[in-house]
């Protein structure tokens, strides 16, 4: 992401990112391709072995990769992707996101629920506390109801839901 | 006539209350889902999927085919108020729906899409209560390789036809099936491309893909563009509604000529939204206001959302009949059939009669009940509407966290699903289609089953697909399909060139 043209807000440019994915789609590929290897890509008592389609698949993800890359090398330098103050703005979903994936198993998605929205609105939203609390705590609410009581789908539950004997 | 009486069965199923009253809150669920920014047709379909695991097969469908016929309602809310297509389909109805709104026609606008799209979605389903069973019974005789040729025309209609570079579209759908082709080989047994982790075992879910591609991906998309809502008021009465009405007849011809580009684009995997500006486009070619289009013209609301509905609609038919969907919002409920334990294809007409005739009468109720209620709640959705992104975003990344942990109540998949969303965001921003990776997701098993059983069955050799008229004709469609683009071109040149040369 060195392109940064003069005189703009900056941003990583739509070419070095077309690049980027051509390159991650042909590496993508090629894990196909030796997976493929692993399994047998021959003839087998059942006709083709299992590696068999996979492989052609690999093949052709290799081969349009590279018709993409020729595509996106001759292109516009200077059409951003993106300036870097909306991808700041993508990365204050991504990073809350991610946090509330990965804690999902540990705490439960309820909590994590609330922690997510809450914050969210808080920080992103600038809501002030009483509204923040009634939408973070309340939608949570609302989803047990209709997922666990009405449509009997179990929802992951950590300490505080087992304090509780929900 | 056999088809009639299985219909009114199938009516009969639809029409008892408990399945009335799924339809009423799969309309405003799918409503929902299209007004709001981030939740479209598949992957709110996907989110709500577990739901309906308690569900006996035919409420289920019942209810998430409504959800899919509320999802394009809603587009056209989000577009003619706020000029925000809450679905691509709904993108050619803000040229003229916004507009209208503007001059304070919005009631007019609103009515004249409902009732175009109702329309629409009713010419579809005539079209599939006839052909879908035809077309089931002819495909009763497939092989191995006719099966396999279907999946072929289905695919290379993608690659010709969509408006994405070629290779982008062939990159995204090798890298669905690769997607598809990891866990157990559904041939052999094997375990493949799993490098010994056990969490891909099962493979990849499509769902999961589905929730994280379109939706995750669309939230990123949604927060970089820093989106405010600044929308009109709707006032819709009974009055304005019984106006439009009367003055609709009047756009009879762009109505049919709307319905057929919808059900054509519908029924060859091109879907809703090329079939939506195709039909503004020679609505504003023909019509004699056509200079008037863009400006607030009722006839600019009317051919997109026809043809969107109609082909969003039609879009089911090869699902039903052959087991190969129109769109990505049909490869889910294909999915969903999988999960119910229903092998979608021609075999459906003949083992599950019931299950396929109720869902083609609650497209017919489905419809009407979703007009009634779209007509009556504008002002509720348009208040949804106004609800700021900053809260509506957590929402609706909770929901889809929600969603993709309840497909197989595995915390790894909701990982999953944000690494789909960031790949989403990625392919998005770069121009790759992503219809194409979630049907080849869906279908991946299946299309290499067909294939490897046609090998089989000609020892290897690759004759097999051109040994018979069918198999052949079928064949020589997809290659014509693959090569649209070029054939379109070389024909436009051959034109161009044709006058100078008589000159």
């Amino acid at each position: 992401m060195s392109d940064i043209s003069p005189g703009h807000s900056g941003g990583p440019s739509q070419r070095t990112m077309e690049i980027g994915v051509c390159v991650a789609t042909a590496v993508f590929g090629a894990i196909v391709i030796i997976g493929s290897l692993k399994v047998g890509i021959g003839w087998g008592s059942e006709g083709p072995k299992s590696g068999f389609f996979p492989f052609c698949v690999g093949l052709m993800i290799i081969l349009s990769s590279v018709m993409n890359l020729l595509q996106a090398w001759p292109s516009d330098r200077r059409s951003r992707f993106a300036d870097w103050g909306q991808l700041r703005q993508v990365m204050s979903v991504l990073v809350p996101t991610a946090i509330y994936v990965v804690a999902i198993p540990y705490i439960g998605i309820y909590v994590a629920s609330v922690a997510l929205i809450g914050s969210f609105m808080r920080w992103l939203g600038h809501y002030r506390w009483p509204l923040t609390a009634a939408i973070a705590i309340g939608v949570p609410i609302a989803v047990y109801l209709m997922f666990e009581k009405f449509f009997l789908v179990p929802l992951p539950k950590g300490p505080l839901e087992e304090f509780l004997n929900l | 006539m056999e088809e009639i009486v299985n219909l009114f069965h199938g009516f009969a199923v639809v029409v008892q209350p408990f399945n009335l009253l799924l339809m009423v809150i799969g309309i405003l669920l799918g409503v929902m889902i299209g007004v709001l920014p981030g939740l479209g047709g598949a992957n709110g379909v996907a989110i709500l999927l577990p739901l309906t695991f308690s569900m006996s097969p035919t409420s289920a469908i019942i209810m998430l085919s409504c959800i899919y016929w509320g999802a394009l309602f809603g587009g056209a809310i989000t577009s003619i108020l706020f000029n925000i297509p809450g679905e691509p389909w709904s993108v050619a109805t803000t040229f003229d729906g916004h507009p209208m709104a503007q001059q304070g026609r919005a009631g007019e606008a609103l009515t004249a899409a409902f009732t175009s799209s109702f329309v629409g979605a009713l010419f579809a389903v005539i079209v599939i209560t006839l052909v879908a069973p035809l077309v089931a019974k002819f495909a009763l005789q497939f092989g191995p390789a006719e099966k396999f040729a279907v999946f072929f025309l289905a695919f290379c209609s993608f690659i010709g036809m969509g408006k994405e570079p070629p290779f982008k579209t062939v990159a995204a759908m090798m890298i669905g099936f690769a997607l598809a082709a990891v866990g157990m080989d559904s041939v052999t047994g094997q375990l493949r491309l799993t490098f010994g982790f056990t969490e891909m075992l099962n493979g990849f879910d499509f769902l999961i893909a589905v929730i994280g591609l379109f939706g995750i991906g669309e939230i990123l998309l949604t927060m970089e563009e820093g989106l405010a809502f600044r929308g009109r008021a709707a006032g819709i009465n009974l009055k304005v509604v019984i106006q439009t009405w009367k003055e609709l007849p009047r756009y009879w011809m762009t109505s049919i000529r709307s319905c057929l580009i919808g059900c054509w684009m519908g029924i060859s995997p091109a879907g809703a939204t090329p079939a939506s500006f195709m039909s503004y486009g020679i609505a504003k070619r023909t019509s004699k206001r056509g200079d008037n289009f863009g400006k607030g013209e009722i006839e600019g609301v009317i051919a997109p959302e026809t043809a969107a509905h109609a082909a969003g609609t039609a879009a089911l038919l090869p699902m039903l009949s052959l087991g190969v969907p129109g769109s990505p919002t049909a490869a889910v409920l294909l999915g969903g059939l999988l999960i119910w334990g229903l092998q979608p294809g021609p075999l459906l007409f003949v083992e599950q009669k019931e299950f396929v005739w109720g869902l083609i009468a609650s497209m017919y109720v489905g419809n009407l009940v979703g007009l009634i209620v779209v007509l009556t709640c504008v002002p509720l959705f348009a208040a949804i509407l106004r609800v700021p992104f900053s809260i509506i975003a957590p929402n609706i990344l909770v929901l889809c966290a929600i969603g993709a942990y309840s497909v197989h109540n595995s915390a790894f998949d909701v990982v999953l699903m944000l690494v789909f969303g960031v790949i989403g965001y990625l392919m998005k921003k770069c121009n790759y289609p992503m219809a194409p990776l979630v049907l080849a997701i869906v279908l991946g098993d299946r299309a290499e089953e067909a294939f490897r059983q046609s090998l089989l069955g000609s020892q290897g050799s690759l004759s097999v697909f051109w040994s018979n008229g069918l198999v052949g004709t079928i064949m020589a469609l997809g290659l014509i399909a693959l090569f649209w683009g070029l054939i379109s071109e070389g024909w436009a040149r051959a034109k161009a060139l044709l006058p100078r040369s008589a000159l």
